[in-house]
């Protein structure tokens, strides 16, 4: 169905008098919107799920292709040499973009979470550290351990890949486990509708049959229940989708010591996201009533 | 306006009406009776789309109900007033909004012509029912409220059925008053009624024809009434 706005804001903006053909229903009305709601209220979760999962992966896997580092540990008045060394069979392992050794600064900055910012690394035998960034294929990790093991006794090879790749196949999953919640979501909201409305056109039975008797025609029928349904799915799914964003912005902010976990909020323009929740769960139930507003009239004489 | 010819209609199982062909002119008046169960009600949907012959054809308007989508008949019962045995309404609207639904599901701005809603209300005896809800009204004011709303668009044809089924004497003799002053004014009417004494009232002052069903046809009464 074409979606033209002025014919839509017409819709949405009605026809008194053909409203008033359907009489008001209490009961139902409050069902209706407070499932659209709820509905909306999981939406936003499962939406933010989604989205923090697809952070998640694609943190991790830009760090993965960062690719590895080498741990050289020595006696203070080797470790010059040695890390020499070490560069040097990197830089001839095929595979290897660059290698380069970390400077005290950034070694203490990596350290300071765990032992505090007043570190005296020179008194320590700390191991140097050695960033490694792969080419795109990769290197041998095997090959290049034996190699070391000969060469630079004192180096251990940390291979992040290894670890990491289960965690971003899992943060990958859980990104099509949201997905596949909106959907599911959307379908049930359809179907709820889709039952509020069969409700509705029996318990109006005899309302349809004054109106298919004094030549009203189906479309005309039709729209004073899908505008009906359409309107408080809209309502409520406003309404959820507000509670929703008040809830994901009062959950706890990761910070960006913990950015590796990630918060399980909305980012930046992600906030805009759940905003579409209302008209697409209003567009389900336009659909949803219409379809079901036809095939009952599609039954009567 | 309305043809049948050679019109079967049967519910499943045997036949309840065989063999009919009629015609209706403009301006006509016709009775249709017969006992009850007879079929009058059934031939009269025919007439007005609500059922599909299951043999023969029925015309509306030039149009044939076989070929007709749901929106035709819809449009076409603009042009039929039916005044049904059971006269049904929207009850949670005052009189007046269902004598106007008519207008009101064409699509008529609401029905702009107040004064002629007056007028219509008064030819029916309901000018102080107006505001009143269906439920509220007798037998005769809902029969008499049932035609209003038959003829408020100016329908080129009037079938009502067992108008007078549910009321007593004298507001029968009213309403047929009301449908024969239609009929002066060009409209095709048709009464299903099994009250001859209506019929024998109408005919003082109408040319009124009559047709009965019997053994599931439909034929010329002659005078024998």
């Amino acid at each position: 169905m074409k979606l033209d706005p002025s014919a839509a804001l017409a819709f949405l903006a009605g026809d008194a008098q053909a409203d008033r053909v359907v009489p008001p229903a209490g009961f139902t009305v409050r069902l209706t919107l407070f499932t659209s709601a709820a509905m909306a209220f999981l939406m936003v979760f499962a939406l933010a799920l989604s989205l923090a999962a697809g952070r998640l992966a694609a943190t991790w896997s830009a760090e993965l292709s960062q690719g590895a580092t080498l741990r050289l540990s020595a006696p203070a008045e080797q470790m010059a040499a040695q890390t020499a060394a070490a560069i040097i069979v990197l830089q001839t392992t095929p595979g290897v973009a660059s290698a380069r050794a970390l400077s005290a600064d950034e070694q203490r900055a990596l350290l300071a979470p765990w032992f505090g910012p007043d570190l005296p690394l020179e008194d320590l035998p700390v191991p140097q550290l050695i960033e490694i960034t792969e080419e795109r294929g990769g290197f041998d990790a095997e090959g290049l351990r034996l190699r070391l093991a000969a060469e630079v006794p004192g180096a251990v090879l940390d291979d992040h890949a290894r670890w990491r790749k289960p965690l971003v196949r899992a943060a990958n999953a859980l990104r099509a486990l949201g997905w596949v919640s909106i959907l599911l979501i959307g379908a049930a909201s359809a179907a709820m509708i889709t039952l509020a409305a069969n409700a509705a056109l029996a318990a109006n039975a005899q309302v349809i049959e004054v109106l298919r008797q004094v030549g009203a025609t189906d479309g005309y029928i039709a729209q004073a229940f899908v505008r009906r349904f359409t309107l408080r799915a809209l309502t409520g799914a406003a309404a959820g989708t507000i509670a929703g964003l008040i809830a994901v912005s009062l959950l706890p902010s990761a910070g960006a010591e913990a950015s590796f976990l990630t918060g399980l909020g909305l980012r930046g323009w992600h906030w805009l996201l759940p905003f579409l929740i209302p008209p697409v769960l209003g567009a389900v139930a336009f659909w949803a009533t219409g379809v079901a507003a036809r095939t009952t009239l599609e039954g009567l004489s | 306006m309305i043809e049948l010819d050679n019109v079967a209609y049967s519910y499943g199982g045997g036949e309840l009406l065989s063999e009919i062909s009629l015609k209706l002119a403009p301006g006509s008046f016709h009775f249709l009776t017969g006992p009850s169960g007879a079929g009058k009600t059934t031939f009269l949907k025919l007439c007005y789309g609500a059922l599909i012959p299951t043999a023969g054809d029925v015309m509306l308007f030039g149009q044939n109900v076989r070929t007709m989508s749901r929106d035709d008949i819809a449009l076409g019962r603009r042009r039929i007033g039916v005044v049904h045995q059971d006269c049904r309404f929207l009850d949670h609207l005052p009189v007046s909004e269902n004598v106007a639904l008519p207008l009101t599901v064409a699509g008529a701005e609401h029905y702009s012509d107040i004064a002629n809603m007056k007028e219509l209300l008064a030819w029916v005896g309901l000018s102080r029912r107006a505001d009143a809800l269906p439920p509220e009204l007798s037998g005769g004011e809902r029969q008499r409220a049932a035609l209003a709303r038959a003829v408020i668009q100016s329908p080129d044809v009037i079938l009502a059925d067992e108008p007078t089924g549910n009321i007593d004497w004298d507001m029968s003799q009213r309403l047929l008053t009301l449908l024969i002053e239609l009929n002066r004014m060009g409209k095709t009417v048709m009464i299903a009624t099994h009250d001859l004494s209506l019929i024998r009232a109408a005919k003082s002052h109408v040319q009124a024809r009559v047709l009965r069903i019997a053994n599931r046809r439909l034929q010329l009464a002659g005078a024998d009434l």
